[in-house]
C-alpha cells in the first residue's frame, strides 16, 4: 500500500468534505442531506460558543462525574515486571463508561437544534445506556436499536435501558450485531426526519459525526495528558486502546498524535483469528469501502458485500471502523494490533484479581495487548491504557465462557 | 449525447402517458428465474427497468427489498452476475431502458471504470446509487456521465428549494422523486401532495419526474400517473415474487407470470392516467 506523506500536524482533520484524507465522507441517501448539512451548521456554530461548552462543562464534572481519574496499576505492573502501566478511568463516569463524554455532547445539540426524539444503535449497550439516561435526564422519549444477539448476551443493560425509559427495539437481520442495529437506526431516521436526532455512538457515520463524536471524546486524551505530566513529569512511552468503531481510542490518541515520541497502539478484536472471518480486525483484515455514510477499513468479500465478523466483546463487534482510525492506520502514525478472545478474556481475569477492577470486555482487549507490551520495556517507562468502561454487564458472557452458570 | 432512456420519455411524451418504471431485484431468488422475469417486463408494459443491485446492507430499503437482495445473495448472485443479467437481457431487447439500482460499495470494490466500461458493453443506460449524494459526485457520477451513462438521481421531501439546483445539476436521464421520507416499501402518502412537489421540481428542470415509494396498485399507478412523467413500482413485484416462495424458496406457481400480471394491471392504470387526469 502507498503510505500517504506524513502531514505536518495530525490534528487538523476532517477537511471541510468531511474527509480524512480519502476515509469519511458523506455517503448517504438524499433524504439525510439536509438533516446532515443542518447539524454540521449547528455543530459548527455550538463548538466556538462559550455558553454551550459551559453547559457541557457543568453536566461532565457535576452529572458525569469528570474528571476521571489516571491509576497507576500497581499489582499489574509488578506482575509483568516492565513498564508503569496507568488506566485511564473511564469505568467510573456516571452510566459505567466512556460513552456518557459524547451523548451529553450531542443531547446539548439536539436539545439547540429543536429536536424531540432521541434515536440511537448499541452494541455492548453502553452506549444504548447513556443515550437513555440522557434522554430520561432532559425528557426526550428514546428508541435504542439493537441486534437480537446483543440483546440477548447483554441483558442486564437491556433493563437498564429499559428502565430509564427508553425503547428497545431488537433488530432480527444480519447476525443480530451492532452493524445491524445501525441499519435499522439509519431506517428510522430516514422515515422520522421532522422531529428526530439520531445519537450516533461512536466515531463513525457521515460527516459531522466522526468529527464530532471525537471532540466530546477527546476530552479523555486532554485529561490524561495533565495527569499524567503532573503523576511521572512526563509523556507516556505508550498509549493503548480498544477499538470498535474507535471512539474511546480517538478520545484518548487525539491529545497525543504530533508528540512523535508517544507509541500509539490501537487493539481491534481478533475473535477466533484472522484467518477465517470469526473477527472483526477490519484494519488489519479487512479493506477500504463504502458503508454506514463514511469510506473506511471494512470487512468484505470480493464483491463488495459486508461480513458480520465475530468478537466476544458486542462493543467491538462491528465490521468497520471510524474512518480517522483509517487514515491513522495509513499515515503509519498509529500501529493497529488483533487480541484474540481467549487473550481478552485472561486479561480479564487478570485484571480482576489483581487490581479489584472488572474491565469491559472492549477494555480487556486492550489490557491483553498491554499485558504483551509492558514487559519488553523498561521499568522507567510509561504506558496508558484506557479502561474504557466496567464489565459488570459483562459476567453473563465471561461465566459462560469459563464454562459456569450464574 | 442520447440514451435509451431520453428517447423512450420523448416517445411517451409524444404518445401523452407517463411511463411505467418496474424495478426489480437481479438475481431474486436465482439468476434464471430472475433473467426469466425481466424478459416478461416490457410485454407486460414496463417502459423502464430498474434492475437492483443486491447488497448485504441496504440503509434506505424497507423489509420486502431487503429479503429480496438477501434471496438473490444467498442465491451467489454478484454485481458481475447482475451485469451478466442485463446483457442477455439485451439479446433480444435493445430498445427498453435499464437503469441500475443500488448502493455504493460493490461498484466501489469492482473499480468505477472497469463498472462503467462493463455496464455501457452490457446496454447498461443510467444508474441510481442511493448513498451518492451530489457532495460525492467525484466518486461515480462525473465519470458516470464522461462515460455517457445517465446519473438519475433521488429527490426528497426534504430537498427543498435552496436545495433542489444542487440535487439537479449532473443529474440526468429523469428525476427520482421518493414521494416520502422513508423507506422502500412504506404506505403512499396523499397524491394532491405528490402533484404539488413534482410541479415544484419540474420549475427546476426540463428533466422527466418520475415518482415512487410507497406505489403498490394500478388505481394508485393512475393516480400518481396524472401529474407525474412516470411511476415506479418497486416493492409490490418484489412481494409479487416473494409471495410464490414457499418456505424453503421452492416455487408455488411462476414468478414471472406472477409478476407479468401485476405489471399488466400496473401499465393499464398508468395508461389511464391522464385520461382520469383530463375527466
Amino acid at each position: 500500500m502507498n503510505r500517504p506523506a506524513a502531514p505536518n500536524t495530525f490534528r487538523s482533520g476532517p477537511d471541510e468534505q468531511g474527509m480524512f484524507g480519502i476515509f469519511g465522507g458523506r455517503f448517504v441517501a438524499e433524504t439525510l442531506m439536509p438533516l446532515i448539512l443542518d447539524l454540521e451548521d449547528h455543530w459548527n456554530k455550538a463548538k466556538d460558543d462559550p455558553e454551550f461548552r459551559a453547559e457541557l462543562g457543568a453536566l461532565s464534572t457535576h452529572y458525569a462525574g469528570r474528571p476521571s481519574k489516571l491509576y497507576f496499576a500497581e499489582g499489574l505492573t509488578r506482575h509483568l515486571g516492565g513498564a508503569k502501566i496507568y488506566f485511564k478511568r473511564e469505568d467510573l463516569n456516571h452510566t459505567g463508561s466512556h460513552k456518557i463524554n459524547n451523548c451529553l455532547g450531542q443531547i446539548l445539540l439536539a436539545r439547540r437544534m429543536g429536536k424531540t426524539r432521541i434515536i440511537a444503535e448499541t452494541g455492548a449497550g453502553q452506549h444504548g445506556v447513556a443515550s437513555a439516561t440522557v434522554a430520561a435526564r432532559f425528557g426526550l422519549p428514546c428508541v435504542v436499536y439493537m441486534g437480537a444477539t446483543d440483546v440477548e448476551r447483554q441483558a442486564p443493560n437491556v433493563f437498564r435501558m429499559r428502565l430509564l425509559g427508553a425503547e428497545v427495539k431488537p433488530v432480527a437481520s444480519g447476525h443480530g450485531t451492532l452493524k445491524d442495529a445501525m441499519n435499522e437506526a439509519l431506517r428510522d431516521w430516514v422515515t422520522n426526519v421532522e422531529d428526530t436526532y439520531y445519537l450516533i455512538g461512536t466515531a463513525a457515520g457521515p460527516h459531522p459525526y466522526p468529527e464530532l463524536v471525537r471532540d466530546f471524546q477527546s476530552v479523555i486524551g486532554i485529561e490524561a495528558r495533565e495527569q499524567i505530566v503532573e503523576q511521572e513529569g512526563r509523556l507516556p512511552d505508550a498509549i493503548v486502546a480498544a477499538v470498535g468503531g474507535g471512539s474511546n481510542a480517538i478520545g484518548l490518541f487525539h491529545s497525543f498524535l504530533d508528540d512523535a515520541q508517544v507509541r500509539i497502539i490501537g487493539v481491534e478484536a481478533g475473535g477466533h483469528g484472522l484467518q477465517g472471518e470469526e473477527h472483526c480486525a477490519s484494519m488489519n483484515a479487512g479493506r477500504p469501502g463504502v458503508l454506514h455514510g463514511n469510506r473506511t477499513y471494512l470487512l468484505q468479500n470480493e464483491d463488495g458485500q459486508i461480513l458480520d465478523g465475530h468478537s466476544i466483546s458486542a462493543g467491538l463487534d462491528y465490521p468497520g471502523v471510524g474512518p480517522e482510525h483509517s487514515w491513522l492506520r495509513d499515515t503509519g502514525r498509529v500501529e493497529y494490533v488483533p487480541i484474540l478472545d481467549n487473550e481478552a478474556l485472561e486479561a480479564f481475569q487478570v485484571t480482576t484479581q489483581l487490581e479489584g477492577i472488572i474491565p469491559a470486555l472492549e477494555s480487556a482487549h486492550a489490557i491483553a495487548h498491554t499485558m504483551k507490551l509492558a514487559p519488553t520495556m523498561d521499568k522507567d517507562q510509561v504506558i496508558i491504557v484506557n479502561l474504557s468502561g466496567r464489565g459488570d454487564k459483562d459476567v453473563h458472557t465471561v461465566a459462560k465462557m469459563m464454562g459456569m452458570e450464574i | 449525447m442520447t440514451t435509451r432512456i431520453d428517447r423512450r420519455f420523448a416517445r411517451l411524451k409524444e404518445e401523452g402517458r407517463p411511463a411505467l418504471v418496474t424495478y426489480i431485484m437481479g438475481g431474486d431468488p436465482d439468476f434464471e428465474t430472475s433473467l426469466a422475469i425481466m424478459k416478461t417486463l416490457p410485454g407486460a408494459g414496463s417502459d423502464v427497468i430498474e434492475l437492483g443491485m443486491p447488497f448485504s446492507d441496504p440503509m434506505a430499503d424497507g423489509p420486502a427489498i431487503q429479503a429480496a437482495g438477501l434471496r438473490a445473495l444467498k442465491g451467489g448472485q454478484t454485481l458481475k452476475k447482475t451485469l451478466e443479467l442485463a446483457r442477455a437481457f439485451r439479446q433480444d431487447d435493445n430498445e427498453t431502458p435499464i437503469v441500475m439500482m443500488g448502493y455504493y460499495n460493490p461498484i466501489y470494490i469492482y473499480g468505477v471504470e472497469r463498472f462503467l466500461a462493463d455496464a455501457i458493453e452490457a446496454g447498461i443506460d443510467g444508474l441510481i446509487v442511493v448513498d451518492l449524494p451530489p457532495e460525492m459526485d467525484e466518486e461515480l457520477c462525473i465519470p458516470a456521465l464522461k462515460a455517457g451513462v445517465n446519473f438519475i438521481r433521488l429527490a426528497t421531501p426534504t430537498t427543498d428549494d435552496k436545495r433542489l439546483p444542487t440535487v439537479l445539476t449532473n443529474t440526468s436521464g429523469f428525476v427520482y422523486y421518493v414521494s416520502m421520507t422513508g423507506i422502500t416499501g412504506s404506505a403512499l402518502p396523499d397524491t394532491a401532495k405528490v402533484a404539488g412537489a413534482v410541479a415544484r421540481i419540474k420549475a427546476h428542470t426540463e428533466l422527466p419526474v418520475c415518482v415512487g415509494f410507497g406505489v403498490k396498485t394500478a388505481e394508485q399507478a393512475r393516480a400518481i400517473g396524472a401529474s407525474a412523467d412516470g411511476v415506479v413500482v418497486g416493492t409490490a413485484i418484489v412481494n409479487a415474487v416473494a409471495n410464490v416462495l414457499g418456505p424453503d424458496g421452492e416455487q408455488t406457481a411462476d414468478p414471472a407470470e406472477a409478476v407479468a400480471t401485476l405489471v399488466s394491471g400496473l401499465a393499464q392504470g398508468v395508461r389511464g392516467a391522464r385520461l382520469a387526469a383530463a375527466r
